[in-house]
């Protein structure tokens, strides 16, 4: 069954050199390769810094049931014979936009979510089962499928990149306000309601680019984890983000890389450098906790019963 | 209906600098109507202490104030002008809430947040970047955080967490600042130093100061008006004034006696089914 995931040229394994232009420019000398790392590098920046922002929401398990979601979207989409991916798009956008409107930053709807998510991977799998075609087509999406990117959903990739990034670039500054302090944010007039929305779509859209590079499986892995790291390593939310998305891009990066000169899939490696640089992260900042540069005095027990009202919302 | 109202306090017209305006202000909360007749004037650089039970709408005086919930009855005009969200000469401070422990992002940067967060798009200036590394800097000082400015404000105190919020709310030069129970959950002698605080900050800046709080006594020398919100009725005046046995019985419509300690504390009997003394050493939260 996991032969269907993300497979590269079946039979076809150039040893890399010691060139590493070389090699470079003999990955990029095909175009499948070329779309994959277009799409990918896109979808990687739009990953890490929305991410970071559904990190500091908290708001991972939304993120992980739009894609699942989406994935009921590319079979409904396959069945229709439509591009599937523009099903991914359109039902995570739905999904975003009923989220939104149930409202509140999704706290303690983790049930309800939970079941919608089961709900759509099910209805995933019986259109799948519905579909006449290539049932591999719909799998893909289960675990991505970069390598087999078209040039035309390539482009249409940069395309919304290059949108949800303006969009964040506007929305920033108030996201950033209403993500740590929705109380104050409210109270110096930033809507936050409609913002919490717009975010979800911006999400929806992070989500349907993500899931061709590591699947809707695997979405933690590129959505989640290069934000959680930056979270941790860094105490400045500009530089937060340029850790984030730069980390994305790179994990794709060499994913691809990898996948292009050894048997096994993008899906593997992407969640597996993820895990590996949240790994490296943890223990880099593990003791004595994110104080530098400055060695602060012991504060004495947390009184952890007062604050404990965020702990709830999944983290990585 | 109680209350001593200043006189002709009711007419807009008579205080045309007043910071705060109410007149018949009444407030109703989820269709359910909380308090009403509250008549008051605050002129700049006040100190308003807002005391009352649990539940009696004492917050919802500072959504009111904050233009996010509108007045049941009555009028209620903040620097002249009937309330609005955003507006930038107020300063809000609200209930010290949870801040996630793993939270990471440096003190500094949640005060920050107060000088330019609500606006849209990214700051290309770089001029404005250094106004704005200047001005959190100097909130940080006023509020005595310069310490722990690089830190991760989910790795502080809860008395520190209190003073970096007011930082982000001094960090924007406010005429009027409200803070919602800035006393409760800390220990006396960190009550005793925000208190402290918020009076000298009061006296440098200038600005008017509405404070919310379980427990008067802190905040006792500072105070210069109360608002005694109970039992549905709202009583204001200078503190001498309200909080006398024969005012809070008429309040709480129950036999109420206010006891004064050899230190000038009031304590107020009579209530134990409520969880109403103004003076409640473990801070009930809310």
């Amino acid at each position: 069954m996991l032969t269907l995931a993300s497979q590269g040229p079946a039979s076809f394994f150039p040893g890399p050199g010691w060139n590493l232009i070389a090699d470079v420019q003999d990955m990029l000398s095909y175009a499948f390769m070329r779309n994959a790392f277009a799409a990918g590098t896109a979808s990687a920046i739009v990953a890490g810094l929305v991410g970071y922002f559904v990190v500091l929401r908290g708001s991972s398990f939304a993120a992980h049931a739009i894609s699942h979601i989406g994935f009921a979207g590319a079979a409904g989409a396959l069945l229709l014979g439509i591009n599937p991916i523009l099903g991914v798009g359109a039902l995570s956008l739905a999904a975003s936009a009923g989220m939104g409107a149930l409202g509140k930053r999704l706290r303690g709807r983790d049930a309800v979510i939970g079941l919608i998510m089961a709900a759509s991977l099910g209805l995933g799998v019986l259109f799948t089962t519905m579909y006449q075609g290539n049932a591999a087509n719909a799998l893909a999406y289960l675990f991505g499928q970069i390598f087999g990117i078209s040039a035309g959903a390539a482009q249409l990739t940069v395309l919304t990149s290059v949108v949800v990034l303006a969009v964040l670039a506007v929305l920033y500054r108030p996201l950033l306000f209403a993500s740590l302090d929705e109380e104050v944010a409210q109270a110096r007039g930033v809507p936050v309601g409609p913002l919490s929305v717009g975010f979800l779509l911006l999400m929806a859209l992070a989500v349907t680019e993500a899931v061709q590079v590591s699947g809707v499986l695997l979405i933690f892995a590129l959505l989640i984890a290069p934000g959680a790291i930056a979270e941790r390593v860094t105490r400045r939310p500009a530089t937060a983000l340029a850790v984030s998305g730069s980390l994305a891009v790179l994990i794709t990066w060499v994913s691809l890389s990898l996948a292009y000169y050894t048997p096994y899939p993008v899906s593997f490696y992407v969640p597996a450098l993820a895990f590996v640089c949240y790994l490296g992260a943890r223990l880099a900042t593990a003791r004595p906790g994110p104080h530098w540069p400055l060695p602060g005095p012991w504060h004495g027990p947390r009184d952890t019963g007062a604050r404990g009202r965020q702990a709830a919302t999944v983290r990585m | 209906m109680t209350g001593i109202r200043l006189a002709g306090s009711t007419h807009a017209a008579r205080h045309p600098g007043a910071v705060i305006e109410a007149a018949g202000l009444a407030c109703a909360y989820g269709g359910r109507a909380v308090w009403s007749g509250a008549d008051f004037a605050i002129g700049p650089g006040e100190f308003l202490t807002v005391l009352g039970p649990n539940g009696a709408g004492k917050s919802t005086l500072l959504r009111m104030l904050l233009g996010l919930l509108p007045p049941a009855a009555g009028t209620l005009r903040v620097f002249g002008a009937p309330p609005r969200r955003g507006h930038p000469s107020i300063g809000y401070v609200p209930q010290r809430r949870a801040l996630d422990s793993e939270l990471t992002i440096a003190a500094a940067d949640l005060v920050a947040l107060g000088v330019d967060g609500h606006r849209w798009g990214i700051r290309l200036s770089r001029r404005r970047g250094r106004e704005r590394r200047d001005a959190v800097a100097r909130a940080l000082t006023a509020v005595g955080a310069d310490s722990y400015a690089r830190r991760s404000t989910g790795r502080l105190s809860g008395g520190e967490q209190q003073r970096l919020q007011m930082a982000q709310a001094l960090v924007a030069s406010p005429r009027l600042l409200l803070l919602d129970e800035p006393l409760a959950s800390l220990d006396l002698r960190s009550q005793r130093a925000v208190s402290r605080l918020v009076a000298d900050l009061r006296g440098q800046h200038g600005f008017a100061v509405v404070l919310v709080t379980h427990d008067v006594n802190p905040v006792l020398a500072f105070t210069d008006r109360v608002m005694y919100i109970a039992g549905g009725g709202v009583s204001v005046g200078t503190p001498a004034e309200v909080i006398t046995s024969e005012n809070l019985s008429r309040l709480y419509d129950a036999e109420v006696e206010v006891l004064t300690d050899s230190h000038g504390r009031l304590f107020v009997a009579g209530l134990e089914a409520e969880t109403a003394h103004p003076h409640s050493p473990r801070g009930t939260h809310q």
